[in-house]
Parts: structure tokens; C-alpha cells; sequence
């Protein structure tokens, strides 16, 4: 049993660390997110620039050689500065993908790319009616050809407006929600019939409604096969899964930090109100619920690449765990930071409103708990 | 034991109910509190000043309606079930009662028809950057000068303060004993130079409240309400009076009925989410909660109609009401799914602002976000507790 980072994921560790010290402290986090953009290319080419965009790719691929748990210090240290580049839906969705299941003409023509922060990359497979289901799916693919033609709209498409490129949910053949006949398709932000709808989302990301309207496709648009869509999709998900969890880890240790240190100074009565011992309580269960969301997200991350039943009921077993804790640690930072907890000034607010979307993102507690259940 | 209505009152309730239909302006029917302008604010205030029932609660002297306990109760129910916007509490539900409570004659003619009206706008100045859960920390300092007080110091957290015409104000008079001691309850007009109001924006991208800052600030002594160096006693049964109007059964029953049209517009897996049974268990565990909230509250009513006050008890109904209406946010957002993500801005929507997902959806997690305040204000949930440990268990 062994629970130790090597000398790499430390020295990982401690570069992404410094790197948001030093470059995305929260004002600067604040006035990237008020740009018009909403995100800075100069971060992202730093990205770049310090590996954490080869880190989990293999040494074939041009990679760093790394896997999940590097993503795991990544993403942990990223929630910390609450970074809002896109590194989950370009390095972790789309790029995990494009690494296990494109051919290698597709990896060669678009991992790049990604490797060297030139696209920016979003996945498209949630729509208006799925909620969490991602075989719900209502855009269809018809073959026309040697390609494809795609119809469709899908919601709420974390980093879309930032995007060159997405991979795209859509249904082949079948019904709506069969669990066959969903194909995962490359498409160009710039493909004719291709428009989409940008806002700011309440977690200080950006995204999209995206909209394909007899949008063409060539065949070597599209990763694996329609038999293997749906599972090459579900797979990526629950990587997402370890990487939003890992992410979590970091604002939650954050809160908590935030908050003790707050109640040591804050005083009221004459005495600091961390000396109340019904607040060193509620601590305690911050605590308590950050250390066991640790332990939920190195279990999820080191079997993400176990077979597919384990994969499954782990990743939904740490989405419940996240789901609960983040929302106790969320809610409590701001309850013991009284009136301050709820400005806009404060990085607290900020977490907790991240903790919040990512107890939907990917699907929230009673979705996966019926997941794990069936798992 | 008997919680039937009379037929007078179903009478009355059939009175009311056909009056705020008649009468309620359309253009705010559903509005969101965040996107009302001062006006907005103030309609359906005028309306009921007009009628004369904008203070239900006050002695029928100074203006109340006389209507008994189980009338002020329907009331509120038929108002919470069609959604109005309340009047404002800082006029009619704290410094009202305080000023015919406490207030000379002087300040009863001026005071108490500004507030009926709604001509006045009053903001409550007790919160400071050191004086929040200890309240009698506070250390804006009010100076005798003359006729005059000389006011220094700084609130914050002040509500809707940038509409407001008028704040009443705990300010320290004396320094000597107790901290409770020398607080005095000051009227201050807020077009008086050297008063600053600074806007705070909130986690949900709303501006509700404000710092306050006072330099220098000239009141005239005759705005004193009560002794000076006793207002802390003021100070106490205004928040007494905070308290109880706090619980919000009948309004939480209308965000019940809400969030279960809204579950019912959901699908997931192509059924309504309302079909569930994980969710709708949710709903109906809030639904009993509340219940027992309501009936919690018909007993406090019960002997208050028997003449005994509102006492510790009244912590409760803080208590569950703000719980329950924190919850009922939170499965409202979390009904809406992947929908609860965008975001509306509150301020500057500007004109080519389109809504993102069905129309229910809009704005649910930032009213979520916003509704983490009510077991902060109004006394936390924290203090609400002590309260009843100190005063109910004896601890
Ligand atoms: C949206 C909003 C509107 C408001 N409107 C107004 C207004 O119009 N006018 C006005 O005067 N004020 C207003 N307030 C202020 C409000 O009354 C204070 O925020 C509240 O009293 C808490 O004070 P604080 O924010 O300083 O928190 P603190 O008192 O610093 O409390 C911080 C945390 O410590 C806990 N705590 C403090 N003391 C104890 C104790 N003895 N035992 C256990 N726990 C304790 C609290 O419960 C809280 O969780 C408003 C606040 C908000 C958020």
C-alpha cells in the first residue's frame, strides 16, 4: 500500500502551485473573468509552455508521460486559484479522448494542437432534454456519403466560446435515448451551419448553446465507431469525474483554510468567534468532510483505469462524496464568515458558487447514486 | 383544539383575496425582487395606503386595521399565495412599533404617516464592520453639540440604503459600563452632508446592501427617539419584532408549489422529474417540514392572541422558516439541472440580454446563492440557538 506522490507529481505539484501564487491570485483571477474574453491566452500559452498541457499524455504522443493522478495534483492545485482556463475540457475530455480512442491520423492532425496550447477544445454531448444522461441524445448524424451531416443543439457547453474545436454527441442510428448508435464526432467551431449562443456561467466559466444545422462532416470526423461512442464517452466523463473531484479538493481546502483563519481573528463578544465551540464543531465537519473527499478523489483517480464496472462505481461513489461535501464546506465558509461571506468581494463566495456547478457538472449526488447502485 | 376557520373569516379571506386580484399591478405580478426599481418597490405599498392596510400589525390608533390574529394570518397567506411584494419591513414592521412604542408625539406626527404612505423610505443603520453578532460592540459615535448630535462612524450591511430617505441608527452616546449602556436610537436624515453610501454587491451579482459611511454628520437632537443612553432597550424590541414576521410559511408554500411545476416541467429519462422518486421524496420531506413549521407558528399565534408576546419561542420559526426557504432554493436549482449554470447578470442586463434554457430556470442559482443570507441576518441561526439555549433550556 502506498499512498506517496513520486518526485515528478511533487515537483508537478509545486510548479502548478507556484504558478497560480505567483500569476492568478484572486484579483487577477477576478479581472481575467470580468474580461471581455473571460479567459487569458497569455495563461494558456504558459500552460503550455510548463508541460501541464503534455503532462498525461504519452511520451508516443508527445507527451509527459503522465496519467490520472497527475491530473489529480493539476487540477487540485487549479481549483486552489479557482483557474477558469480549460484545461478539463481540452487537456482531460477531449484530449483524454483523442489519446485512447482516435486513430492515429486523428491523433496526429489534432493532439498537437492541444499539446502546445494552440486549440482549445470543448465537449459537446449534454442537451436540453438529456439533464444527466448522456445516451439521451437528439442530434442526430446521418450518413450522407462517406460522411456526415449533423443536426442538433447542445446545452450548456462548458468553454465553448472559447473553443476552435468540439467533440460532438451524436446519434447515428437508433432512439433517443438507446444506448447504440451514438458516434463522437470532431467538428470544426468554424464548420459551416456551426453557431452558437455565449454566456458567463454563475461559476465564472463561460459556455455555450451550440447549434448544428446541416453541419458536414467528413468520415474521419469521427472517434472509434457508433458501437463504441456512447462507452469511449462515458469513460471520458468519469475522467472528468476524477478531475472536477481533484479540483474540488483544492477549493475546499481552501475554504477551510479561509475559515479558520477567519474565526481566529474575526472577534465579536470580546473574543476571537472561533473560541465559540459550536463553530470548532462545524470546522471539525469541514474538515472532516474535505479529508474523506480526499480519500474518495485518490480512490477514483487510481481506478479510473480498471475495468469498466469498477471504473464506474468508483467515479460515482466520489461524485456523491464531492457533491455532499462540497456543498457542507460551501455553505458553512459562507455561514461562519457572517455578512462578508456574502460579498462579491471575497474569494469564499467565489468557491462556493464553483462547488456549486460542480455538483451538477457530470451529473449531481441522486444521479450518481442511482449509478452507482446499477453499477 | 380546533384550527377551522369561522365563516366570517373564510368571508374575509374571499375579501382579500378578491381585493389584491383586483388591485395588484399586473407588470409585477411575478417580478424578481432583484430587478425592482424604487418605484416598483413602493406600487403595491401605495395601493394598500390608499385601502389602509398597510400596517395590519399596528394598534388600529396610529393606523392598524384591527383585525384579529387569525385575520392578520389569512392576510399574510393570500399575500404570500399570490406572490405580492411586501411593504417594506424597515417602516412598517421595525421602526413603526418603535416610534408609537417609544417615540414622543412629535416624532408619532411625523414618523408614523411617512412610513404608512411610504413617502419615507426608511434603512436600518445597526450593523457595523465590528458590531455584527454583538451588536452592542457598535462605535458610531454620536456627540451632544448644541441642539445638534455630531455623528461619526460606519454601518454596513444597511439594506436598500441607496433609495432610502431616512436611516434610524444605534449610535454610541456614552462610553461609561456595560457596552449596552450607552447606545442611543438616532433619526438621520440621509441627504445630511457627510453621508456616504457605498453599494456592496452580493455573491448573487445583486446590489441589496451598502456600507454607510457618516462624517461629521449634524442631527438635530429632536431626533433622538427615547433617553439617551437607552437605546439599547429600543434596539432590542425592534429586533423582537424582526423576528416574527421571519418564519415565511406561507410564502415558502408558494415556492413548494413552484418548485413542484417546475419538477413537473423537468424530464430525465424522458419522464417529468416530479415522477421521480428521489425527488419527489425530497419535496415532500420539505413539504412535512414546513407543516410542522406552520403549526409551530399557529400555536405561537394562538397565545399571542391570548395576549401573551412573542417570546424565545420566536427563534424557532427564525430558525426552520430560513432553513426550509434555504432549501427550497436549493431544490429549485437542483430541479433545473444542467440550467442552473448561466448566469443573469442583475445589474446592466442591457437590451440584447437573451435567456438561456426554459424560462423557469432563470436565475434559480443565483437566488439560491442570495438566500445563504437569511441565517446570517436578522440575528444568525447561531445566535437564534444560543438564544434558546439561554432563555428556553436554562443552559
Ligand atoms: C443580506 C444582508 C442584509 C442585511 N441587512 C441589514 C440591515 O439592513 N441593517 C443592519 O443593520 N444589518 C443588516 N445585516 C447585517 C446582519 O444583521 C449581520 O450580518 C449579522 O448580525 C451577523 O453579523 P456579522 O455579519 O458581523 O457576522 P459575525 O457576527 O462576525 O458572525 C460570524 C459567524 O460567527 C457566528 N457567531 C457569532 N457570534 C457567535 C456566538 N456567540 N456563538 C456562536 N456563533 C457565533 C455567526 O453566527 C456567524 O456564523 C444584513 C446582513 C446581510 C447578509
Amino acid at each position: 500500500m502506498d499512498f506517496s506522490f513520486t518526485e515528478e507529481q511533487t515537483l508537478l505539484r509545486n510548479m502548478v502551485q507556484s504558478f497560480v501564487q505567483d500569476n492568478y491570485d484572486f484579483d487577477s483571477r477576478m479581472k481575467i473573468v470580468r474580461s471581455e474574453e473571460g479567459m487569458s491566452r497569455e495563461i494558456w500559452g504558459q500552460f503550455a509552455e510548463l508541460g501541464l498541457l503534455a503532462a498525461p499524455f504519452s511520451e508516443e504522443l508527445g507527451g509527459l508521460d503522465g496519467g490520472p493522478i497527475d491530473i489529480m495534483v493539476i487540477m487540485e492545485e487549479l481549483g486552489r486559484g479557482l483557474v477558469v482556463e480549460p484545461y478539463l475540457p481540452t487537456v482531460v475530455l477531449c484530449g483524454g479522448i483523442l489519446s485512447r480512442h482516435a486513430s492515429p491520423a486523428q491523433q496526429e492532425a489534432n493532439l498537437p494542437g492541444i499539446l502546445g496550447g494552440e486549440s482549445i477544445w470543448a465537449l459537446a454531448y449534454s442537451e436540453p432534454q438529456s439533464r444527466f444522461n448522456a445516451s439521451d441524445v437528439l442530434t442526430s448524424a446521418k450518413a450522407d456519403g462517406e460522411g456526415y451531416v449533423l443536426n442538433g443543439t447542445k446545452a450548456v457547453v462548458a468553454a465553448a466560446p472559447w473553443a476552435d474545436k468540439f467533440i460532438v454527441s451524436a446519434r447515428i442510428s437508433g432512439e433517443q435515448r438507446d444506448r447504440n448508435g451514438i458516434g463522437l464526432f470532431i467538428v470544426d467551431k468554424s464548420a459551416a451551419g456551426v453557431s452558437t449562443q455565449d454566456y458567463p456561467t454563475v461559476d465564472g466559466n463561460r459556455a455555450s448553446e451550440v447549434t448544428f444545422e446541416n453541419v458536414a462532416v467528413s468520415g474521419d470526423a469521427l472517434i472509434g465507431s457508433a458501437e463504441t461512442g456512447l462507452s469511449i464517452l462515458e469513460e471520458a466523463l468519469d475522467h472528468g469525474i476524477g478531475a472536477i473531484c481533484a479540483e474540488s479538493l483544492g477549493h475546499m481546502k481552501s475554504l477551510n483554510d479561509a475559515t479558520v483563519e477567519y474565526c481566529k481573528t474575526r472577534k465579536q463578544f470580546g473574543v476571537p468567534i472561533g473560541s465559540f465551540q459550536v463553530l470548532q464543531h462545524r470546522m471539525v465537519d469541514m474538515f472532516m468532510e474535505y479529508e474523506q473527499s480526499v480519500s474518495m478523489t485518490y480512490m477514483v483517480n487510481m481506478k479510473l483505469n480498471e475495468g469498466e464496472e469498477e471504473r464506474k462505481k468508483a467515479a460515482s461513489g466520489a461524485k456523491v462524496q464531492i457533491g455532499k461535501s462540497g456543498r457542507f464546506v460551501g455553505q458553512e465558509a459562507v455561514q461562519l464568515h457572517g455578512g462578508m461571506g456574502m460579498t462579491e468581494e471575497l474569494s469564499v463566495g467565489h468557491y462556493f458558487k464553483r462547488l456549486t456547478v460542480i455538483d451538477t457538472q457530470f451529473g449531481n449526488v441522486d444521479h450518481h447514486l442511482k449509478r452507482f447502485a446499477s453499477a | 383544539m380546533d384550527v377551522d376557520f369561522t365563516s366570517e373569516d373564510q368571508a374575509f379571506r374571499a375579501e382579500v383575496r378578491k381585493f389584491i386580484e383586483d388591485n395588484y399591478p399586473k407588470h409585477l405580478i411575478g417580478a424578481d425582487r432583484g430587478d425592482l426599481s424604487k418605484e416598483d418597490f413602493l406600487a403595491w405599498h401605495k395601493i394598500l395606503a390608499e385601502k389602509g392596510w398597510v400596517a395590519p400589525s399596528w394598534p388600529e390608533e396610529f393606523g392598524g386595521t384591527g383585525w384579529s390574529v387569525t385575520q392578520k394570518y389569512i392576510w399574510n397567506e393570500e399575500s404570500a399565495a399570490f406572490g405580492t411584494i411586501p411593504p417594506l419591513p424597515f417602516g412598517v414592521a421595525m421602526l413603526g412599533p418603535v416610534i408609537y412604542t417609544f417615540g414622543n408625539q412629535a416624532q408619532k406626527d411625523w414618523v408614523l404617516p411617512g412610513i404608512k404612505s411610504g413617502d419615507t423610505w426608511w434603512c436600518q443603520g445597526y450593523s457595523e464592520p465590528g458590531a455584527g453578532s454583538d451588536l452592542a460592540g457598535l462605535k458610531t459615535r454620536a456627540v451632544r453639540d448644541g441642539d445638534d448630535y455630531i455623528v461619526n462612524g460606519h454601518k454596513i450591511w444597511t439594506t436598500l440604503a441607496q433609495h432610502a430617505d431616512w436611516m434610524f441608527c444605534l449610535v454610541r452616546t456614552g462610553t461609561e459600563g456595560k457596552p449596552q449602556a450607552g447606545i442611543s436610537f438616532l433619526l438621520i436624515d440621509m441627504k445630511t452632508p457627510g453621508i456616504t453610501v457605498r453599494p456592496i454587491i452580493t455573491i448573487d451579482g445583486g446590489h441589496e446592501v451598502n456600507e454607510v459611511f457618516l462624517e461629521d454628520v449634524r442631527v438635530p437632537a429632536e431626533h433622538l427617539v427615547g433617553e439617551e443612553d437607552k437605546g439599547w432597550t429600543i434596539a432590542k424590541f425592534l429586533l423582537g419584532n424582526e423576528r416574527s414576521g421571519i418564519a415565511g410559511v406561507a410564502r415558502s408554500k408558494k415556492a413548494i408549489d413552484r418548485l413542484r411545476e417546475i419538477a413537473r416541467g423537468e424530464l430525465e429519462d424522458g419522464a417529468p422529474l416530479l415522477d421521480s422518486s428521489d425527488f419527489s421524496r425530497k419535496i415532500s420531506e420539505l413539504e412535512i417540514d414546513l407543516t410542522a413549521l406552520e403549526y409551530t407558528e399557529l400555536r405561537t399565534l394562538a397565545s399571542e392572541s391570548k395576549g401573551q408576546g412573542p417570546g424565545p419561542e420566536s427563534s424557532i420559526l427564525k430558525i426552520k422558516g430560513t432553513e426550509i426557504q434555504q432549501r427550497i432554493t436549493e431544490l429549485t436549482m437542483e430541479a433545473v439541472g444542467n440550467y442552473a449554470s448561466p448566469w443573469v447578470p442583475q445589474l446592466d442586463r442591457g437590451d440584447n440580454y437573451l435567456s438561456i434554457g426554459p424560462d423557469h430556470a432563470e436565475g434559480v442559482s443565483q437566488t439560491y446563492f442570495n438566500t445563504r443570507k437569511t441565517s446570517i441576518y436578522g440575528g444568525s441561526n447561531e445566535i437564534q440557538r444560543n438564544i434558546i439555549a439561554k432563555m428556553v433550556l436554562g443552559l
